[in-house]
């Protein structure tokens, strides 16, 4: 019998069993920003220890940058001292820094994709949970907690159990308006949570071979909202094309035994999974989150469930918790709903690909009076190549605020915060209480093109209405 | 730096209700600018807490019948969320040594275990007994026992379960794997090498 992607990276990666039967496992590549790396360095410091392969730890910041101003000294000092920390880390270390005026610096998530230091066949682990997104590559990728960074940077290893793999097929095509951001949505509404806990997700089908790597990546940065750890996709020609000429990517004649490597590293055709999940493409809706979990989602032509619509008394509990924080009406409608802020960001949805598709759309539109719609591309390069492009233009004239690259609203750790209740359509991953920087603010997940709809008609609308992308199926 | 065994635990508990607790809500994220977990025992679960004003909430977490709880006592997929260590770190230097869910999500559960805080899913009928008792009785003193898979409290108990690797390095004080991963600093070294990507 064969072997799943997952088991030939967990293999080759595998150094030794721990005394409590957890593997000591080899991370090939750590990713590190500013947010959960300086007391890992601490740590290190307080015992003495080295930064053992300093080579393969790369660094950036993104979580704490401003996007409306990019001189330092940054005029929030918390916010200015964690980034020097960084740089000090980093210098003292030998690490590569893709800092702010590097032209590179941007979401970890994006940056290490963009730069091909993202790898086939790879482990990447960084301090925070969308590290999923690198296994869009066929690389096993995954968040870890400061004392794992910790880890890494002292042994270049950490202590894991090994998870159990699931299959994921969505075969079909995905109808017009629906992205790969509903793709991960849906997945995620059929499978709670925490279905995934345990598990490394990996999807196929014919929807994620016809996928560019910028869409594999939307759906794997998001598995964790599913309570998967990782997520991935195996390589192929798809994966090679896009690393092919990036700066940390084999070049010449190790590009070819590179290449060689990565394809035997897919999952074999007769390989076990232990679990398998079959979506028809055809039945994914533009999808929009209505509560305070990523799993509480519905189609645009939906209604939002009522507390009686839930299966237990937990889940009834739940619906009532949700809907009181939205302030909805269960059984109302999902569409309609007045928005105040529309952002179009993260590393779920925030690459050239997603800034260049709502810009066809937008081109001549404005966005509605009173709602504040900003962009923030993932990284510097993102951003260069769209400016390139005239792409911040088209964002400007329809009344978008073009930023600059980092995390933004998504989580606000920088001045980009949502005020008092304020409901936001997010292209972001994350819809928990307080997420976007106020505690009784509202954010409904959605695709890039979803929140851009949102934007000009000031309300949570079907995009293939507001932009005449043919007629909707009604649910 | 070899931690301490962990055989039991035992304290007064609080119940935090509800399913999904994400790491937000054990942390904002505001309050993670800074460069060392230093004080983010004030600033644990702030939000469900507090109002925006600053002013104490109606929670079990600002009861002062609950003051001095050492034990959380909570619902389904409790964790979930970002990886930032600071949720746990947080849990801890708020004085929590243990925390009896429905589930925990996964990368909240490895970062606390490394701590040392004692992970324990119990199922729900058997959750809400505990959390009746102890708001029958606040000062009732809750002990789990790692080794037995039991939660005792007064003259009854329930039964308990954790991932067997987490079991077992609580019980053998090897929680924190730094020092055991240092050890095989050699066998890393021979992985490594046999990884193009490693030496390119």
């Amino acid at each position: 019998m064969g072997q799943s992607l997952f088991e030939k990276v967990w293999d080759a990666h595998a150094v030794r069993e721990l005394g409590n039967g957890q593997t000591q496992l080899l991370i090939g590549t750590h990713l590190i920003h500013e947010v959960t790396s300086p007391q890992a360095f601490g740590m290190l410091r307080d015992r003495g220890l080295p930064v053992r392969y300093p080579e393969r730890t790369f660094a950036t910041v993104d979580h704490i940058v401003p996007t409306n101003e990019t001189i330092e000294p940054y005029s929030d000092s918390l916010a200015q001292g964690m980034i020097e920390e960084l740089r000090k880390n980093c210098a003292e270390n030998n690490i590569k820094f893709f800092d702010t005026n590097t032209g590179k610096q941007g979401i970890v998530h994006i940056v290490g994709p963009e730069q091909g230091i993202t790898q086939p066949g790879t482990t990447i682990a960084c301090g925070d949970s969308h590290t999923s997104t690198h296994g869009a590559f066929g690389a096993i990728a995954f968040g870890i907690g400061t004392s794992q960074v910790r880890d890494v940077l002292a042994t270049q290893t950490i202590a894991l159990n090994k998870m159990r793999v699931r299959r994921i097929n969505v075969d079909g095509e995905l109808g017009p308006g629906v992205y790969a951001k509903d793709v991960i949505l849906h997945i995620i509404r059929l499978l709670g949570t925490q279905g995934g806990t345990g598990f490394a997700y990996e999807y196929g089908g014919s929807t994620f071979d016809n996928f560019s790597m910028e869409e594999r990546m939307t759906v794997c940065n998001m598995s964790i909202e599913g309570g998967a750890r990782v997520g991935y996709v195996n390589p192929d020609e798809t994966t090679f094309e896009y690393l092919k000429g990036r700066p940390y990517s084999p070049q010449g004649e190790a590009w070819e035994a590179a290449v060689e490597r990565w394809k035997f590293f897919a999952s074999d055709a007769d390989c076990r999974y232990d679990d398998i999940v079959n979506i028809d493409a055809a039945d994914i809706e533009p999808t929009v989150t209505w509560g305070i979990t990523p799993g509480q989602g519905v189609g645009i032509n939906e209604s939002i469930p009522s507390a009686e619509d839930g299966a237990t008394q937990s889940d009834r509990e739940s619906i009532e918790e949700a809907l009181e924080h939205m302030k909805f009406e269960g059984g109302s409608p999902v569409k309609g709903k007045k928005i105040d802020v529309a952002f179009l960001g993260s590393c779920t949805n925030a690459r050239l690909s997603d800034l260049k598709e709502v810009a066809q759309y937008i081109k001549g539109r404005k966005v509605a009076a009173g709602v504040q719609a900003i962009v923030v591309p993932g990284s510097q390069v993102v951003s260069q190549i769209a400016t390139e492009l005239g792409l911040d233009t088209i964002y400007k004239e329809a009344g978008f605020e073009w930023r600059a690259a980092g995390c933004s609203m998504c989580l606000a750790m920088n001045p980009d915060k949502l005020v008092g209740d304020q409901l936001c359509a997010s292209s972001s991953n994350r819809n928990f209480k307080g997420r976007q920087g106020s505690p009784t603010g509202r954010t409904m997940l959605m695709s890039p093109l979803m929140v851009a709809a949102a934007a000009i008609t000031g309300e949570i609308s079907d995009a293939r209405e507001v932009f005449g992308m043919g007629q909707p199926v009604p649910a | 730096m070899a931690s301490e065994p962990i055989q039991q635990v035992a304290g007064t508990g609080v119940y935090v209700p509800g399913d999904d607790i994400d790491t937000d809500r054990i942390i904002p994220a505001r309050f993670m600018k800074c460069i060392t977990f230093d004080g983010l025992g004030d600033y644990l679960f702030y939000d469900v807490r507090k109002t925006e004003d600053g002013e104490d909430k109606k929670h079990n977490l600002n009861d002062p019948r609950f003051a001095g709880a050492s034990i959380i006592v909570s619902g389904n997929n409790f964790g979930c969320g970002s990886s930032r260590e600071h949720a746990p770190q947080s849990i801890m230097r708020a004085g929590f040594k243990a925390v009896i869910a429905g589930s925990f999500a996964e990368i909240f559960y490895g970062n606390s275990t490394n701590l040392g805080i004692v992970c324990v899913t119990a199922t729900s009928t058997d959750r809400q007994v505990l959390a009746k008792a102890i708001e029958t009785n606040p000062e009732l003193e809750i002990t789990i026992d790692v080794n037995d898979h039991k939660i005792w409290f007064g003259d009854q108990y329930i039964t308990c379960d954790m991932r067997p690797g987490a079991r077992d390095s609580l019980l053998r004080g090897t929680y924190d794997p730094l020092d055991e991963l240092l050890q095989g600093v050699d066998a890393v070294s021979e992985t490594a090498g046999k990884l193009p990507y490693m030496s390119a």
